[in-house]
């Protein structure tokens, strides 16, 4: 489904960020990539739909190279790419429904969008997701009047609406109570298997990574320095990817 | 202080704290004397007259006698469809202006259109509305078209420009990155990441601008007559021009109670938008 090859990206030329990854993601299964802060996960996530431009290395989607696309080209990859933010990332002043049905941008020409004239297949699927994500009744609620795990849900909601064939996560759960955290993990994760799309999350919560992950990457200093099953992350591996020791027991 | 225990001299005791360095003192005290000398040296260029400034209250006894008793019979005529005239004029030309300055806002704004030379001419050409007075613009355009309200409805909107496109450019530049970011993700394209992320956050930003825009324009639409370009300030010029001292109180009547009024009004909107 999703094949980086030796990707790399510095922001100023000669600190990289991200050193030759290299990575394949399976067409279904919750895949977490844990690692230190600033060890470049959010760039590695960013690189795939290019919201950040790698500086090399090709990004093979669904038999293209991302990486090399521009302008329709690559708006149409990214309609086949949904994400869901640490900070949401709603749009505030707009109702629930609205930034469900923003999913659906990359379909919906800007002029029929700005008269709220989106496809009835659209707006029913948007209720739907919302009773599947659990805001049954939410539609025309504004996004600022919902609490942090009621965004998270239509953020989530609002990533599905674009029918994707991958899911990004960048740290879904952040900045989140450790109870709604799982109930956000366990949302995405029933999303991901009942739907068989493809979830690649960042996350800072080792714990939660290895409950719902089926396989894990490890990052340090920008490279893949761990890659497996969760059952494998033992405190040696975990040595390996945080660095010290002390923080273990 | 002088005679303080031993027990107190610790290194940390010795530490001094002083607000500004010895550098910024200096700067401090060259601020202060550079404004002590722009301020006597304007007192000297605008050469009061000593006289004249002694003489200063009787005058005004002398000017707001010659305006009592207010010549009311004057408004019903000439005065209100003056002053209705004026209201015309702002409002067309805050709306002529809010057409025109939405685009050049928009190109001015670097989130939106990522090109330095773009942003720099789009700057360009609202610094140019700004730095030109409306009195100035009225001028101008009573040479183009003649003088009547025309001229005046486009010096207004020439005026509003700049004001207006910069404070809407900037409003575009705070706009929040994370909600254009996930629909960028979603493929939108740039019309409706415009309409779809950027308008819903500078919406409230924007009629309050119109708003604040159009109060101003009431007042500065109402002098634009001095300059023959339609509106209350004709009628003002016309009174003043015939030294018709009970007919001018009259009009700065009316002035005020409009400027009043559209105040109020922008209040009560303001509140409602934001």
């Amino acid at each position: 489904m999703l094949t980086l090859q030796h990707l790399s990206k510095s922001y100023v030329a000669g600190v990289p960020v991200l050193q030759d990854v290299n990575l394949d993601i399976a067409a279904r299964g919750i895949t977490a990539i844990i690692g230190p802060s600033g060890t470049g996960k959010s760039t590695l996530i960013r690189c795939i739909n290019r919201l950040i431009e790698p500086t090399q290395g090709a990004i093979l989607f669904d038999g293209t190279d991302v990486a090399r696309l521009s302008g329709a080209g690559l708006r149409h990859a990214r309609r086949h790419i949904g994400m869901v933010f640490q900070e949401y990332n709603l749009v505030e002043r707009l109702t629930v429904m609205e930034n469900l049905l923003s999913g659906r941008l990359g379909y919906v020409s800007a002029w029929r969008a700005w008269r709220r004239k989106f496809p009835p297949a659209d707006i029913r699927r948007a209720f739907e997701l919302l009773d599947v994500v659990g805001l049954t009744g939410f539609a025309n609620q504004r996004a600022d009047a919902l609490s942090g795990g009621q965004r998270q849900r239509v953020g989530i909601a609002r990533a599905v609406m674009q029918e994707p064939k991958l899911l990004l996560a960048d740290e879904p759960t952040s900045s989140l109570d450790p109870k709604t955290s799982v109930e956000i993990m366990q949302l995405l994760a029933d999303i991901a298997r009942s739907r068989e799309i493809p979830v690649l999350i960042n996350m800072h919560d080792v714990e939660l990574a290895k409950r719902f992950a089926d396989r894990v990457v490890g990052m340090s200093g920008g490279r893949i320095v761990f890659d497996g099953p969760p059952g494998d992350l033992d405190d040696g591996k975990l040595k390996v990817i945080y660095g010290g020791e002390g923080w273990l027991h | 202080m002088a005679s303080t225990p031993t027990a107190m001299q610790s290194p940390v005791a010795a530490r001094e704290w002083r607000r500004f360095t010895s550098a910024q003192r200096l700067a401090r005290f060259a601020v202060y004397l550079v404004m002590t000398a722009a301020i006597v040296a304007s007192l000297q260029t605008i050469e009061i007259i000593p006289e004249f400034l002694a003489d200063a209250p009787e005058q005004v006894v002398d000017l707001l006698s010659r305006m009592w008793p207010v010549d009311w019979a004057h408004y019903p005529g000439t005065v209100h469809e003056a002053l209705v005239e004026t209201l015309n004029i702002a409002s067309l030309g805050t709306l002529l202006a809010l057409v025109l300055a939405l685009p050049v806002g928009i190109l001015a704004a670097h989130n939106l259109v990522p090109s330095t030379p773009i942003n720099l001419l789009a700057k360009l050409v609202l610094v140019s509305s700004r730095s030109v007075n409306s009195l100035v613009w009225a001028l101008l355009f009573v040479g183009i078209f003649g003088p009547g309200p025309l001229a005046g409805t486009l010096a207004i909107a020439f005026r509003s420009i700049g004001f207006v496109g910069k404070l809407c450019g900037e409003a575009l530049e705070e706009a929040h990155a994370g909600p254009i970011e996930a629909l960028t993700a979603a493929g939108a394209s740039w019309t409706s990441r415009l309409t779809f992320g950027y308008w819903p956050q500078v919406k409230p930003a924007f009629w309050s601008i119109a708003l604040f825009r159009w109060d101003i324009n009431v007042r500065e639409s109402a002098v634009l007559g001095l300059v023959g370009a339609g509106g209350i300030g004709m009628a003002l010029d016309a009174a003043l021009n015939l030294f018709q001292w009970d007919r001018v109180a009259v009009i700065l009547i009316a002035i005020f109670a409009v400027v009043v009024i559209a105040e109020v009004v922008v209040t009560q909107l303001r509140k409602r938008v934001i």
